[in-house]
């Protein structure tokens, strides 16, 4: 498995269980590198049930949000499902807000997130 | 809307460089945070002011190393006052799309206007567009 800088990636049966290493999802940089791993999970390992928690996350700035909306695009077009899971109450806000979370399969946590598969 | 004594300000010139922008950011948000402002404002000022600034440095000055971006901050018990001008051409914030239309709903971009105006009591553009205020006053539930 590849190393990855900005994911903590690990495997529940056959979903791929991904949580973010940075609080705070902002610095362009690392959305840039934080969307080429993601993307390579997808596009290289082939990962069909993708589950990203953001228990650790407390900030995700507008563009954060178009780089899950181009991985929702990319796991679509392979095929797959993609669920998030654990958003913090004011970034749940956000997805509302921005009627993202008609986009995404939002659920409350990693568990819920799991049994939906 | 009240406007009280401003207890706290700070004007700055920066590059066209994130980074600068959020050290300004982060000073203003510990501000905030040392008067026990709220954490859900606290985000919401975090959210504005962030895409402001990445409007300001990124579509406005393009990342221009000779532009510059103008930021000043200024604190009220009740309000807190922010100003981001770039030396950009602008634009007109009354077109962009309505990002959570169906046809725009997947576009990767074009959501960072109306989450200032979501999350901040009050957004102002100049004329021009080439600088925007944003108001927030203190405990505004303005989301569920």
């Amino acid at each position: 498995m590849a190393e990855y800088q900005r994911l903590d990636v690990n495997e529940v049966g056959e979903v791929t269980v991904v949580r973010f290493r940075d609080q705070k999802i902002i610095e362009d940089i690392n959305i840039q590198e934080l969307g080429r791993e993601l993307f390579r999970l997808v596009e290289v390992e082939n990962r069909g049930k993708l589950l990203l928690n953001f228990s650790s996350v407390d900030f995700l700035s507008s563009a954060a949000l178009g780089k899950l909306i181009t991985l929702d695009k990319k796991v679509k077009t392979h095929g797959g499902e993609l669920k998030l899971s654990n958003i913090r109450p004011e970034i749940h806000e956000v997805f509302v807000i921005t009627k993202l979370d008609r986009l995404f399969d939002i659920k409350e946590d990693e568990a819920d997130a799991l049994a939906a598969f | 809307m009240s406007e009280d004594h401003w207890i706290w300000q700070c004007e700055h010139v920066i590059p066209s460089d994130t980074a600068s922008g959020r050290r300004i950011l982060g000073e203003v948000l510990g501000q905030l945070q040392s008067r026990h402002w709220r954490a859900h404002d606290v985000f919401g000022v975090h959210l504005a002011m962030e895409e402001a600034l990445v409007n300001a440095i990124q579509h406005g000055n393009r990342f221009d190393e000779d532009k510059q971006v103008r930021i000043a901050c200024r604190i009220a018990p009740e309000l807190v006052h922010i100003e981001i001008t770039d030396e950009g051409d602008g634009f007109d914030p009354t077109a962009v799309p309505d990002p959570t239309e169906l046809t725009h709903l997947a576009a990767p971009g074009g959501r960072g206007v109306m989450l200032m105006k979501a999350f901040m009591t009050r957004v102002q553009y100049n004329a021009s567009g080439n600088r925007v205020i944003l108001e927030k006053e203190r405990g505004d539930s303005r989301n569920p």
